[in-house]
């Protein structure tokens, strides 16, 4: 009887609502990338020097299609390591 | 005729002297082949990432500029042709990566990129 365990609570509890994700280059008007720019690009990549995901940076398809093109040509140019640790 | 941005990564054992000429030599090809040469920059030492053809630091250099599309492959063949040319790359700039670009020259900051507000 796994039901017996089940906590009720007399009021709802409150969720915390996490904020909206969004793109941060629709919300500042960015519109080109920079693959010069290897700090920048460094916001979109994790400790390995691999990209992130969209579901944790929230950019939109445009954009992180722009972003890993960047990233790809950082890295052929050396500004940016195919591979790592402790790139932060 | 398009925009285009050349990053080439020259060897570090290159003079100071020599770095400038092979730059040089790159503008005036544009040039004599009636392309324009819209800004050049000189990022000097730099090091790298990872090691390329065994060397841990370059000297990098952008050029941007406009030329007819059949320049880019007699550009390429100089390129490779070049002992002291460890890497290049060509990038086709749209119209906001110029945008970018120009207001990058004209001394706006913007720590990255950020369109008119």
């Amino acid at each position: 009887m796994a039901k017996a365990n089940e906590i009720k609570y007399l009021t709802a509890i409150k969720a915390e609502k996490r904020p909206k994700k969004y793109c941060r280059f629709k919300k500042m008007g960015i519109r080109y990338i920079d693959y010069k720019d290897g700090d920048f690009l460094k916001k979109f990549l994790n400790e390995q020097g691999k990209l992130l995901p969209r579901r944790i940076t929230g950019n939109s398809l445009k954009f992180q299609r722009k972003v890993s093109e960047a990233v790809k040509k950082a890295r052929q140019m050396a500004i940016l390591p195919y591979v790592t640790d402790l790139l932060k | 005729m398009s925009n285009y941005e050349l990053m080439v990564i020259f060897t570090p054992v290159l003079s100071e002297e020599e770095y400038k000429s092979t730059q040089k030599k790159y503008e005036d090809l544009v040039k004599d082949t009636g392309g324009e040469v819209l800004s050049t920059k000189p990022w000097g030492l730099k090091s790298l990432a990872y090691a390329v053809a065994k060397k841990t630091t370059g000297l990098y250099w952008v050029m941007e500029y406009s030329a007819p599309t059949s320049f880019n492959e007699k550009l390429k063949i100089q390129l490779l042709r070049e002992e002291s040319v460890m890497r290049h790359m060509f990038t086709v700039l749209d119209k906001y990566a110029v945008e970018y670009n120009a207001k990058k020259r004209s001394g706006v900051h913007s720590g990255t990129q950020k369109a008119g507000a």
